[in-house]
Parts: C-alpha cells; sequence; structure tokens
C-alpha cells in the first residue's frame, strides 16, 4: 500500500540535483534545483537568496544621492548605467535640465559599460561551453575600458561617478583619446571574437537550437534586452524611449528571429558594434559647459510617483520611486532585467541536457546580485 | 557526403581558430596588459582620481583644513565617518569655536562612493593611492585621520 503512493508520486527514474550555489557556470550564489530523468532536464527551480542585501529597504533609509552608490552593486556589470537611472529619475522629478555635456558624456559612458560588459559575458560565454581561451580575450578587452574608468571615474567596477544633477567631476583630460584609441583597437578584436568563436563548429552544435524561445514567451515573460531581441520582440529602450543623449544619435537595434541560445549570442556581438558606433558618433563633439548642476545639499521629491527606465547591458532596469515630499523614498523599487530573464529559464531549458542549460543559461546572461538585490 | 564535408568544416574553423591564438602565441609579448603587480611595485602608480582611501593632508606645521563641520559624516551612507568634536577658544578671535578632537576612519566598512570628499566644502579630505590593506586584523583598519596635535589651518572657514 504505502509503495503504491510512492511509486504514483516519483516516478523512479527521476531524481533531484543541486546546481550551485557554488556552481562556476551560475556565475555567481545562485541555486538551481534541477529534476532530472536521466540526462533529460525535467524542471529547473531557482533558489534565490543567497546574495539578497535588502538595497530596496536600505533605498528608503538613504538620501537620493547615497541611492546612487548603492545601485553600483546590483548589476555590477553595468554600475554607470544603474547610476545613470537613478539620477535620470530624481532629475525628471525635480524637473532639473541637466546640461549637454553630461548627456553625453553619460551616453558615452553607458555604451562603454556595455561593451565592458558584452566583452566579460563573450569571455565566460566562451568558458561555459568549453573554450577556455575566449576568457582570456574578453578580459584583456575589458581591461582597456577598466583603465579608462578608473582614471576618469576613480573606480574600475563600482564607480558611482553620477550624481543627481550631473557627474561629479570633468571627464579627465585622457578621456577622449584613451576612448578613441579604445575604439581603433576593439574594431580589430571584435573580427578576431567572430573568428575564433562564432564560426565555429563546435560551437554552432552546443548552441543552434538550443533554449528556444518564441517571441510570444519572451513577451509574457517580460524578457528584456539581448534576451527578448533575439526573439523578435522589439524592446530596445534606447530606441523607443530615448534618454540622455541617446535621441541625438543613429544606430540599429540588433534584432533576431530564432530566438536559440546562437541567436543571443549574435545578438550581443551585433551590440558591440552598435556601441562602437554610437561612442564614435559622440566623442568629437562633447559639447562644452558645466558637467554639474547644482541641487540642494538635502533633495526633496516633490510628492508622487515617479518613474525611470534605462537599457543596462542585460535588459530594461526600471527606477519606481514613490515620494512622500521628504528627504528620503517612501518606496523604491527596482524593476531588473536578471530576475525577468531567469524567469524564463524554466520554460527554455526543460527537455534539454544539463550541457544546454549551461550554454542557456551563459546567454541569459544573468548577475545574481541584480537578481537578489 | 555530408560527412566528408562536416569533417572538412570542422577542420577548416578549428584552424580559423588556431590562427587567432597562433598569431597570440607568437606575439605574446606584444599588447600584453598583464601588470607584474607585486614586482613591479616600485614603479605602479595609480591613476591620480584613483579611490584607494579617504587621507586628510596635513602641512608643514601639522595643519589641516577640516573645521569639523560633519558635512562628511552626514554624507556617508554607511557611519565609516565618525567626528568627535570639541568646542574650542579661537585664538584670534577669543571667541568659542567648533573644533575636531578625533576624526574617525572605518576603512573596513567605506564603499568608496566618494560623497565625503564631494561635499567637503574645505577640501581638508581625499582621496589616498594606498591600496594595499590587507591585515590581520579588522580594527587595525579603523583609523584616525587627524595627526596627533594637529590644528586647523588658519583662515580656513566654512
Amino acid at each position: 500500500m504505502e509503495t503504491n503512493t510512492i511509486e504514483t508520486n516519483f516516478k523512479s527514474e527521476e531524481y533531484f540535483i543541486n546546481m550551485g550555489p557554488q556552481h562556476p557556470a551560475t556565475h555567481g550564489v545562485l541555486r538551481l534545483l534541477l529534476t532530472i530523468d536521466g540526462e533529460i532536464i525535467k524542471k529547473v527551480e531557482p533558489d534565490l537568496g543567497y546574495i539578497h542585501r535588502s538595497i530596496e529597504k536600505m533605498c528608503e533609509r538613504d538620501s537620493y544621492q547615497q541611492i546612487v552608490h548603492l545601485t553600483d552593486r546590483m548589476d555590477y556589470l553595468s554600475s554607470n548605467i544603474n547610476n545613470e537611472a537613478v539620477c535620470l529619475a530624481v532629475e525628471n522629478a525635480l524637473e532639473l535640465e541637466v546640461p549637454d555635456r553630461v548627456k553625453v558624456i553619460r551616453t558615452i559612458i553607458g555604451e562603454l559599460t556595455r561593451i565592458s560588459s558584452h566583452c566579460l559575458w563573450w569571455g565566460v560565454m566562451g568558458m561555459d561551453v568549453g573554450a577556455l581561451t575566449t576568457y582570456f580575450y574578453g578580459f584583456r578587452d575589458r581591461e582597456l575600458i577598466n583603465d579608462i574608468f578608473e582614471e576618469t571615474c576613480g573606480a574600475r567596477l563600482t564607480m558611482n561617478y553620477n550624481v543627481p544633477g550631473g557627474l561629479m567631476f570633468d571627464i579627465h583630460p585622457n578621456f577622449i583619446k584613451r576612448v578613441k584609441d579604445f575604439i581603433v583597437h576593439f574594431k580589430t578584436k571584435l573580427p578576431e571574437y567572430d573568428r575564433l568563436l562564432t564560426g565555429n563548429v563546435i560551437f554552432h552544435k552546443r548552441t543552434k537550437g538550443v533554449g528556444i524561445l518564441t517571441k510570444e514567451d519572451a513577451i509574457s515573460f517580460g524578457a528584456s534586452g539581448p534576451v527578448g531581441r533575439a526573439s523578435g520582440y522589439s524592446c530596445d529602450v534606447r530606441k523607443h524611449h530615448p534618454y540622455s543623449a541617446l535621441d541625438k544619435v543613429t544606430f540599429n537595434e540588433a534584432l533576431k528571429t530564432e530566438g536559440d541560445t546562437f541567436a543571443r549570442y549574435q545578438v550581443r556581438i551585433q551590440e558591440m558594434w552598435e556601441s562602437l558606433s554610437i561612442i564614435e558618433q559622440l566623442i568629437d563633439n562633447i559639447p562644452e559647459g558645466e558637467y554639474r548642476v547644482a541641487t540642494n545639499a538635502v533633495i526633496k521629491l516633490p510628492k508622487g510617483e515617479y518613474y525611470q527606465k534605462v537599457e543596462t547591458a542585460r535588459g530594461e532596469l526600471g527606477v519606481y520611486i514613490i515620494s512622500k515630499g521628504t528627504k528620503n523614498p517612501y518606496r523604491l523599487k527596482f524593476r531588473s532585467p536578471g530576475f525577468s530573464n531567469l524567469s524564463l529559464l524554466n520554460h527554455i531549458a526543460v527537455g534539454g541536457k544539463i550541457g544546454d542549460l549551461v550554454a542557456t543559461m551563459a546567454t541569459l546572461d544573468l548577475v545574481i546580485p541584480d537578481i537578489d538585490r | 557526403m555530408s560527412y566528408f564535408s562536416d569533417i572538412y568544416k570542422g577542420i577548416k574553423t578549428l584552424l580559423t581558430g588556431m590562427s587567432v591564438t597562433g598569431k597570440y602565441f607568437l606575439t605574446s609579448r606584444k599588447g600584453a596588459i598583464t601588470q607584474q603587480y607585486p614586482d613591479n611595485r616600485d614603479t605602479l602608480k595609480m591613476f591620480d582620481r584613483f579611490r584607494g582611501e579617504v587621507i586628510m593632508p596635513h602641512n608643514e606645521e601639522n595643519q589641516h583644513r577640516c573645521t569639523g563641520c560633519q558635512k562628511c559624516e552626514i554624507a556617508c551612507p554607511n557611519g565609516t565617518i565618525e567626528i568627535i568634536w570639541d568646542r574650542g577658544i579661537d585664538e584670534q578671535t577669543g571667541k568659542k569655536k567648533k573644533k575636531i578632537d578625533k576624526f574617525v576612519y572605518h576603512l573596513s566598512m567605506c564603499t568608496m562612493c566618494g560623497l565625503c570628499i564631494d561635499v567637503c566644502p574645505t577640501d581638508a579630505i581625499e582621496w589616498g593611492q594606498n591600496f594595499e590593506n590587507s591585515v590581520y586584523d579588522r580594527t587595525a583598519l579603523t583609523r584616525v585621520l587627524n595627526e596627533p596635535g594637529s590644528k586647523l589651518m588658519p583662515g580656513v572657514e566654512d
């Protein structure tokens, strides 16, 4: 009798396995509860909370200037874009017009951040599918961007360069030259990326037709960024709701319709070219002017609700502020791209192999502190 | 037939990839960005704006520029800066004036956000270039930034 109930509840071939929290392919402390039948994945259940720091609650305690530095610690690979999101939200609420110089510099630094994030992603993507060399090449090119950031912002990863009202300090005199050098350098390296990995037959076998996400599913799961765009869902915030100086530049939204792992890979490679082109359009004509507008020492937002979204390297980051007119937000919610992108992992990984799950996760480009916050 | 074309394609893309790695194998020194860190300590120079730690510069007469206005303490997001202050008699005017007793800086908590240096009205604190802060005991990272017996530089007002 008892054995019968066990048999109806559990199929004898299925078993659980933990992937993470210290698994190198999860790129952080993400724990996945896999239900597996042999090598076939039946169910993927993400278990979150290993790096939860209650950033949203801390934001309720902090002033609007202090919130900015906390966003560095969410998606640390696109920290400058996160900073920009909060600053734009506060500036919009205050109806503060920042100078053109600030807008242009913010856009350049944002696109550099995107390239640096995608460089790291490309490196670890190759490593996840078994090509260790890409890791070194990706990090080599990222290092040059980090040097640019270190010279101008003072830090390599958590810059906190944006403040409500502009930038903390002006760009370094070497900034323009270094960025131009980087563009020349990186234009020779991107074709190398293609030769090394994109055209490789083994890589094709690992990625083509793996983890297919349809356009309908992408929309209903709230996928954004390269994940959504690889399924043909045009969701680039830079294109549809341009912020900072993005309305002055022309660029193409990288779109693919296949929706598989290889399409997501191609979208990101394409995005690096587009980011280079955006930087090229702006770097020669950074307008002269102030780099900062003076704000009150204590910023108080008018009573109301404010929403600002930006396109980080992973997708749409939304900042939703409810203000009661005091110096702290009453509630601050981040709509992080990683969380929505993780939610569709179960949908696209079921039926595949464990090795495919690693390749799929690599192209979702998850940053765990962004998911947990 | 596709069996042979697959083998051909496989070898071709393999060689294409290896031409990239082979090029770097032969010219490994060219364009290397790796820094031989502990060995290059003598020549290593960080960027001017590098955020290593917060320091308070003193001049030759052991004078600093901190008036004890506590703006940095308020701006700090997590209580890294703690100012213990007192009221002293100003030598020139003879009036009571706020002065710092101890400027306590907990480096172990500092997130290097730079808000304290950004708000300082008298430029009393600035970024130091030192980043080698490994210690066995974290209490060694709590520092008093003003030197013993130091005074406010004359003429500095907030």
